[in-house]
Formats: C-alpha cells, structure tokens, sequence
C-alpha cells in the first residue's frame, strides 16, 4: 500500500471515529433528532458530552503519537516515548499534589502542565551540564529523573488518605472522564505538526546518525533543541488533558513505520490522525464495556495496542 | 592555478589529549586525489572530520572557498562538500533507494520533495555502484560491502565538488574495491572536482591518488605529490615497519621487508 493511500485512509478514519464515539454509549441517540435539536437529551449527550470528550481523546492520542515519533528520532532509540524523559512523571507529581489539595479541574490542569515543564527543563539543566549533549546522556538523565518522580509519586500515594486515592490512581492511569474543554489540546497538535513539518525530511536525515545528517546540511545541535522544546511541550499538553496514558506514543510510530510510512513527511500528520482515532476508538470502548461504570482509557490502550502490535511485528519479521 | 577547493591554514587537531597535526597547511585543488595514510588511532578519521568540518579545530582554520567551514551554514558546505562516514548503525533502516535519495537533501528547499530528476540521479548512482534492481530493499537485509557501496552512492547523488572519504574500500571484495575506486577517479577526472579519502593499503593510494598526505604518530605531517612522497623510506617511518618497493605495473608495489 502506498503511503499516500494509508494517509488518505487514516484521514477518513478520524471522523469516523469521531462519529462512532458520538453515537455509542449506554443510551443510543438518533443522530437525527440531535442535529436538528427535536431531542434536547440527545442534543446534550452528543454535542456536551460526547463530542468534546472524544475531541479531548482524538488531541491526546494525536499529540502523544507525535511526540513520540519525535521522541524516538532524537534519541535514535525505537524504545523511547514521550514519557521516557521524565515529562509525566513531573506532571504526575504536580498532579497528585495538587489532588491532595483538593485542587480540581483548570487549577489542577495548570500545575499538571507546569510540572511537566520543570521536569523537561530539570531534565535540560542536568543533561546539557558542561556543554556535552549527547542522546546518551540525555536518555539516562531522563530515565534516573523518572525513576525519581516514580519514587515520589509512591511516597505521595502511601502518604494519601484513602478518599482522595481512587482518584489520583485514575489520574495516573490516564483518564478522559473530566477533560477541560478540547479545543487547546487541538489546537496545540495542530501547531505541533505545523512546526515539525518543515522539519520532517531533516528528521530522515537525523534517524540515520548525527554525523551523517550533519554531512547531509543539518544544524544538529539547534535541531534536536527543536525537537526536544517541541516533543516536550506536546507530551506536557497531553499529560494535562488526560493524565499519563502509555503505549499510544511508543506503538502508534512504530505501527505506521510497519505500514510503510518511514517518511517523516507521511509519518508525522500520520501518528496523529492514527493516535487520535485509536485514542478516540480506545476512549469510547473504556466508557461502554462495563457502563455505567467507566475504565481508564490507559488500560484500553494497552489491552488493544499489545496484541495488535506483536501480531504486526511478527508478520512482518524484523523489519522495524 | 585556481583557486583551491579547500583550504588548510595552520590546522592542529587533537583528540583525547592525543596531538593528531600541528599547524598543517594544505590546499586541494580540483583534479587532485589526495590519499590520507597513517596507522590505527593516529588520527586519520578526526583529521577527515575536521577538514569536513564536522568537528572544530583546536588552532587555525579549514576554508572552502576563502570562507572558514566552521562559520558556514551546514548545508551550503553540504552542497560543496561531502562525506563518506565509517558505518553507523541504523536505527530506523529505510530502503536502498530512499538512502541514496537522501544525498540530494542539503539541494532541496525546506518544503520541497524529490523530483523525478532526483530520482533519476539516485538510480544512476545506484547503478554505478552496482545496486541496481536493490532499490526497494530494506537497508537491514543488505552485506557490510552493499551498505559500503550504497553509502558511495549516496554520496554521489549528492553531487558534491569534494569528496572526502574515510576508507571507501572498507568492507569491500578486492574486485569491487578496484571498482570503487576507478569510479571515483573517474568522477573528479573530467569535472571541476576533488577528493580525499583515507586508504590503508598504500599501493592503492599510488595507483589511484596523485598526492598523499602522511600522518606519522608524533603528529608530524608529510604532504605531496604521490611518487615523491611515497618511498620506501617514508612508509618504513609511517608504519614503523621496514618497507621493500617492487616494480609492479601501475608504478612501484610496497612490501613489508
């Protein structure tokens, strides 16, 4: 399949996608009756419930498989995604905290996203150190940064009382049930892709080595600042909208490389129509298994994306 | 004469605390094939970077066109100049073609995409090096020696006016290393272009470079036209190892005595 073709194909699945979690849920709606308002309920459900709830899913999914596609060129690794350097966890910790305080939805949101920028420049400080900034370098602070943040969020959650603890295990699971209102997070995965556009043929250079793209008339150093300010403000703009959400940044890249999108040109603007249907498909799927009650969207990602992504890569043999 | 295609004024390198050159002038012309010999861990690959510019000097300057590389933007060098790299890994391996493609990226606009003509120069050059009918295999099913030739074709897409190469023949069969090398010489013979390119076997560099530049392991430098600077009683001294020339029919053959 050519790339083209995959792309025009994940294009028409964004608003399908759209449209499914628009219309299922515990109580069935006639898409009729509520676009023309004759059902003020259905009219509720769909365009205050719904719809912004499965826009808030679509900007997560989309903005965490870019930063994850970005993510993994600048470390040069397949393993890496958007949380590896530490991004979430930062958020988490402000997240958490902010919970215990009995803080909620934008007071909440804006400590989240406050907290993922210290870590991302925590991370920077540490890693730049005496002007050395290698992709080894900075992958390793990430990763101990983490692992601090990790032990901090157990002590947070040990230290918690048990009101507040279903709560803050939601928020680390990744959860969709409260998304404050959709149209930043789009709009920041739109303006993600618009910056890395022009970076993208760059990207194929750097994927295959620092000196090889430096030798091929890359600025190396000013663009992995680029990528890591880009990568780092995307995943923060989705660890806010939903809290931690695994698995989307690392296999959406991976999935759409399998496909045969290995051009960052077809790559990018394909992570994010492909995160944001799975994360719409997965968010829709996490609030009608066993409604009323409702899952973490976290959990529906992993359960979906494990078996499809192992299934692929084993059809294809190695070919990542 | 013209002007040089690159210019080394006073050039001292070091790597590690290690002196590689100390104030080495040189200038390359076009229609010159300099040969770089030295022995492992002298210096031969910083000293290529260098003159690439992919890495600062640590006293005086490496200019193309009058201009110092270090204050050049990365891609109007990459135009000029280019670089055959020892191997690295690929973490993301693409097809034959797409690699090769990529030596047309320091021309293209920041928006644009390959052309059919860049398409076309991509499959002549895969062509010239014998991948032809490869252009849709993935990077990771090729040999050491295809990926070698795929990185010279590459190189030759990007159509530079200087090549500098560390160690083209690496991996390569006798036949294709003979190859390799004819189609280099043949490409800086009849056209405004150069190269540079670290050999280990000093019979090639005679046959197939008219000047050499020698690394000794005190930093010393020796730079010159082939048949004066390649004796025996200089390669004795580069490679700390008696050396016997023999009458060959491309000029004199070194042997270890």
């Amino acid at each position: 399949m050519s790339p083209r073709l995959t792309l025009g194909l994940l294009l028409a699945a964004a608003p399908l996608s759209l449209l499914l979690a628009a219309l299922s849920g515990s109580i069935s709606v006639d898409p009729g009756a509520a676009l023309t308002g004759d059902d003020p309920l259905a009219r509720t459900l769909v365009f205050d419930l719904r719809l912004p709830r499965a826009l808030a899913a679509f900007a997560t999914g989309g903005l965490l498989a870019l930063a994850g596609a970005l993510m993994q060129v600048l470390l040069r690794n397949p393993l890496a995604d958007p949380y590896v350097l530490g991004i979430s966890g930062g958020a988490a910790v402000a997240a958490l905290l902010s919970l215990l305080a009995g803080l909620g939805g934008l007071l909440l949101a804006g400590n989240a996203f406050l907290g993922a920028l210290a870590s991302m420049l925590l991370v920077f400080g540490l890693a730049h150190g005496r002007g050395a900034w290698t992709t080894t370098r900075l992958l390793l602070t990430g990763v101990v940064v983490a692992a601090g943040w990790g032990a901090v969020i157990s002590l947070l959650l040990a230290l918690a009382p048990a009101r507040d603890l279903h709560g803050m295990l939601f928020w680390l699971m990744g959860d969709l049930s409260q998304p404050p209102t959709p149209w930043w997070g789009l709009l920041i995965c739109g303006l993600g892709l618009l910056l890395c556009l022009p970076l993208a043929r760059d990207l194929n250079v750097l994927a295959r080595g620092e000196l090889a793209a430096a030798a091929l008339g890359v600025t190396v150093p000013r663009l992995r600042l680029q990528l890591y300010f880009i990568a780092s403000l995307l995943t923060g703009a989705a660890v806010t909208i939903a809290g931690s959400i695994g698995f989307v940044g690392l296999v959406i890249p991976h999935l759409l490389r399998l496909a045969g999108l290995r051009d960052h040109r077809h790559l990018l603007p394909g992570c994010v129509l492909a995160g944001g249907s799975l994360l719409v498909l997965a968010d829709t799927l996490a609030r009608s298994v066993v409604a009323p009650q409702q899952l973490p969207v976290g959990v529906i990602t992993a359960l979906l994306g494990v078996p499809l992504f192992l299934y692929l890569l084993n059809r294809r043999g190695g070919g990542l | 004469m013209s002007t040089p295609l690159l210019t080394c004024h006073g050039l001292t390198v070091e790597i590690g605390g290690k002196r590689v050159c100390t104030g080495l002038d040189l200038d390359i012309h076009a229609g010159q094939r300099w040969a770089l010999l030295g022995v492992n861990g002298v210096g031969k690959t910083t000293l290529l970077h260098t003159l690439a510019g992919l890495r600062a000097p640590q006293a005086g300057r490496v200019c193309l066109h009058g201009e110092d590389i270090q204050h050049l933007p990365r891609r109007t060098v990459a135009r000029q100049l280019g670089v055959l790299l020892q191997e690295e890994g690929d973490a993301f391996p693409g097809t034959v073609l797409e690699t090769a493609l990529s030596g047309r990226h320091p021309h293209l606009g920041r928006w644009a995409w390959e052309s059919a003509k860049d398409r076309e120069l991509a499959e002549q050059a895969l062509a010239q090096v014998g991948l032809k009918g490869f252009e849709e295999r993935p990077l990771d099913t090729l040999s050491g020696g295809e990926r070698r030739r795929l990185s010279l074709a590459t190189l030759l897409c990007q159509q530079p006016r200087l090549f500098l190469l560390d160690e083209p023949t690496n991996h390569l069969d006798p036949h294709q290393q003979i190859h390799a090398l004819q189609l280099l010489t043949q490409e800086t013979a009849h056209q405004p272009r150069g190269l540079l390119m670290i050999l280990h076997e000093a019979n090639l560099a005679g046959r197939f470079c008219d000047h050499a530049l020698l690394l000794f392991r005190d930093g010393e430098t020796l730079a010159g036209p082939s048949d004066t600077v390649l004796n025996t009683e200089h390669l004795s001294r580069l490679y700390d190892l008696p050396m016997l020339a023999l009458a060959g029919p491309h000029g004199p053959v070194f042997v270890p005595a």
